[in-house]
């Protein structure tokens, strides 16, 4: 008979290697390396200057040992920190000057940038190993007065808002990962979207780590100020290499009074051989967005179904009243995966209202952990926060871990949290296969139910891309 | 249609089924019935293929081909239908989205065209009537929340819905009350046809006085001890099992 985990297994897709010349500093991390970076994009002094005072505190500082993952210590001397498409020194300024090498694995991603030109919809800026090679649709955004650009860009353009809101969400002292990023980030994406400006189309970043030996340590800062309205989408692939690889990304939100940020993210890195667990991308991602004013809402929509380790909590700093932090997530693990993954939602306004939905699904050996926390500071009146915390199991060699943290220091708040652990029972999978359904289809089938409050959270495009890449992720996991 | 040649099955080297002889052809309505713990169950479950029963002899033959060779998935793409008992869950998942894919799946093995979303919800919408289910069953998850009896009438709704050639109906009267006994009754009524196929396993006789069974078969100790017809359910119904095992003893 069909089991559980003879499903669970298909080769990753997006494993290939792109060959092209790249521009790869030599490994470790010193002084001289954080001004090699900050050279080799000519930035302004106050910058450099920022990325040293971070380099210093990270020296200071040690890896975190609270989560529950493991895994071999990482060298961070045998990084390299910089790596970029070798093409002309100053960076495409169209498509056409693009290395059609680069475009082909844009291509092979499903993210043909020559259609999307014509695609009304989807801007994209694409990030690859370390640096931004396209962004799309930039004229038309430019018209609503909409920036939305590669991190390196904003700094030479747009110097004033970088340095009023670059580390204003998650300072360079934040944590371990957080320091590391702001001393050696090479580049990432910029959005700021003018007051009462609704954004006139979903905005979306696909990254990509390519080189062998290279951390990729991308930023992303979204500012929407008063009125606004954004829907950002990020994707992110990697190809198939025997070694682990760093991917440590800081991802900042402001929102403004009245607006609100909708963050979405399919992560689907390599996650390793299926077989021994080897390679695979260290996922150690900071993301936090602060509801800086009146009525500002942030949300994010995780569908986290890659790389060998996920360590992120997407949080939001609920600071101004009537503000909303919502927290969608779906993480898989399978095989040798981990994740350790949740949210914070700190209430400091009043009426600050959050909601927690966290769906994991753990299936071959794979170790799953929701980790959140809920904040009711002393002056957030009448707050109120909704939690639910579910997980899934398939085969008997998985784990499931919630650790749910409350902390209430006003008496008014109202929180809500339920939980559960349910396995894909074999009584589920007779049931569907004695109708005619396939063990694989029953599968994919019971985790997308599972999986529906947070997928009809994603853009419409995207959530039929999440439901297949679950299909993918889960093939061979029936045991 | 189905020949069943002394069937011997175990569950963990238990022995429940030692030497079950049945035949039914294309048309027929049979109802197996018998005290708890006699098999019938077992029986049911070994025909639609569940993987914790072990055939330890015998052999089983549906529509001349070798049953226990097939997989669960198999069986119910050839033709049968099992009605379950205590149906499995499956939260999240809608009734709707459920059938539609299994009828799909088997219409796809038949060689059919699929059907898409909008005539199969008018195919769906005459099934539920025939049931006394309205519209608002399709946006439930499957079987969660619902009543013993609502569960009941959706085995039968997916009986009609997948048209399959040998329904076997384990214990589908079960925790029912009148109204919903002579709703499932009705059902099976019209499920049949000449080259359709019924086994109707129950503990009462109540709901045969609804439907008319070709023959009845009771079922004791894993082995059928009496066949006969209708008459034979009014009598156990009078004497209870233990007549019959009075008289299998002696």
């Amino acid at each position: 008979m069909l089991t559980i985990e003879n499903q669970l297994s298909q080769e990753y897709k997006y494993g290939f290697i792109t060959d092209i010349d790249q521009e790869t500093i030599p490994p470790g991390l010193n002084e001289e390396v954080v001004k090699i970076i900050s050279l080799k994009k000519n930035e302004p002094d106050w910058l450099l200057h920022w990325r040293l005072r971070a380099y210093k505190q990270w020296l200071k500082m040690e890896e975190p040992d609270w989560s529950m993952v493991k895994h071999d210590e990482i060298d961070y001397q045998a990084i390299s920190y910089y790596s970029a498409p070798k093409s002309k020194d100053e960076g495409p300024k169209s498509l056409d000057e693009i290395d059609p090498e680069l475009l082909k694995t844009y291509e092979k991603l499903g993210i043909p940038l020559e259609e999307q030109k014509m695609l009304a919809g989807v801007a994209v800026d694409a990030v690859f190993d370390s640096v931004s090679v396209a962004t799309t649709f930039k004229e038309e955004l430019e018209k609503v007065g909409v920036i939305f650009c590669s991190f390196s860009d904003a700094v030479k353009n747009h110097p004033e808002l970088v340095r009023k809101y670059l580390g204003s969400v998650v300072p360079y002292t934040d944590n371990f990962y957080a320091s590391l990023n702001s001393a050696v980030f090479s580049d990432g994406s910029f959005v700021y979207i003018p007051k009462n400006v609704r954004c006139p189309m979903e905005l979306s970043t696909y990254f990509r780590i390519n080189a062998a030996n290279t951390g990729q340590f991308e930023r992303t800062l979204i500012v929407a100020d008063e009125g606004s309205y954004v829907s950002y989408l990020e994707g992110c692939t990697a190809p198939m290499r025997d070694e682990n690889q760093l991917h440590a990304a800081v991802v900042e939100l402001v929102a403004h009074k009245d607006a609100t940020i909708k963050y979405s993210t399919v992560q689907n890195w390599y996650p390793g051989d299926p077989k021994t667990g080897k390679g695979g991308i260290y996922n150690f991602v900071t993301k936090r967005g602060s509801c800086l004013e009146k009525n500002a809402k942030i949300s994010w929509t995780q569908v986290e179904t890659g790389s060998a380790i996920t360590w992120k909590y997407p949080s939001v700093i609920l600071k101004g009243d009537n503000t909303v932090g919502e927290f969608y997530s779906v993480a898989l693990t399978n095989n040798f995966q981990q994740a350790d993954t949740g949210t914070k939602m700190i209430h400091m306004g009043k009426n600050t209202k959050s909601t927690i939905i966290s769906k994991g699904i753990s299936a071959g050996m794979g170790q799953n952990t929701y980790r959140g926390a809920v904040s009711i500071l002393k002056n957030a009146e009448n707050s109120r926060n909704y939690s639910q915390c579910d997980s899934l199991l398939i085969g008997d060699k998985c784990g499931a871990h919630t650790f749910p943290y409350i902390d209430v220091r006003n008496p008014s708040a109202q929180m809500e949290h339920e939980a559960s652990t349910s396995a894909i029972g074999e009584d589920q999978i007779y049931y569907c296969n004695q109708r005619g359904i396939s063990t694989e289809d029953a599968i994919s089938m019971i985790v997308n139910g599972f999986c529906k409050k947070v997928f009809r959270e994603l853009p419409m495009e995207f959530a039929v891309e999440a439901q297949k890449l679950m299909e993918v992720s889960l093939e061979g996991s029936v045991g | 249609m189905l020949e069943i040649k002394n069937l011997h099955v175990s569950v963990e080297d238990k022995p429940i089924l030692n030497g079950v002889d049945l035949k039914v052809n294309a048309g027929d309505l049979h109802a197996i019935m018998g005290p708890n713990g006699s098999g019938k169950s077992t029986l049911a479950h070994v025909i639609a293929g569940r993987e914790i029963y072990e055939v330890t002899d015998g052999n089983i033959t549906y529509n001349g081909k070798d049953l226990l060779s097939m997989d669960p998935e198999k069986r119910a793409l050839e033709g049968v239908f099992m009605s379950y008992q205590y149906p499995a869950m499956i939260p999240g998942v809608n009734l709707a989205y459920f059938i539609k894919a299994a009828v799909n799946a088997i219409r796809k093995h038949r060689g059919e065209p699929e059907m898409d979303a909008v005539d199969f919800l008018s195919f769906i919408k005459e099934k539920l009537s025939q049931v006394k289910m309205d519209e608002s069953y399709l946006k439930r998850a499957v079987n969660e929340g619902f009543s013993g009896g609502e569960k009941k009438r959706n085995e039968i709704l997916q009986m009609l819905t997948l048209e399959p050639s040998l329904a076997v109906l384990d214990e589908t009267d079960s925790g029912l009350d009148i109204d919903a006994i002579k709703i499932v009754a009705d059902g099976v009524n019209k499920f049949r046809r000449e080259d359709r196929a019924v086994i109707i396993i129950t503990h009462y006789q109540r709901i045969l006085q609804y439907m008319n069974p070709d023959k009845i078969h009771v079922l004791m100790d894993g082995r059928i001890v009496r066949s006969g017809g209708k008459k034979l359910a009014n009598e156990l119904e009078d004497k209870g099992y233990s007549w019959l095992e009075e008289t299998v003893a002696a």
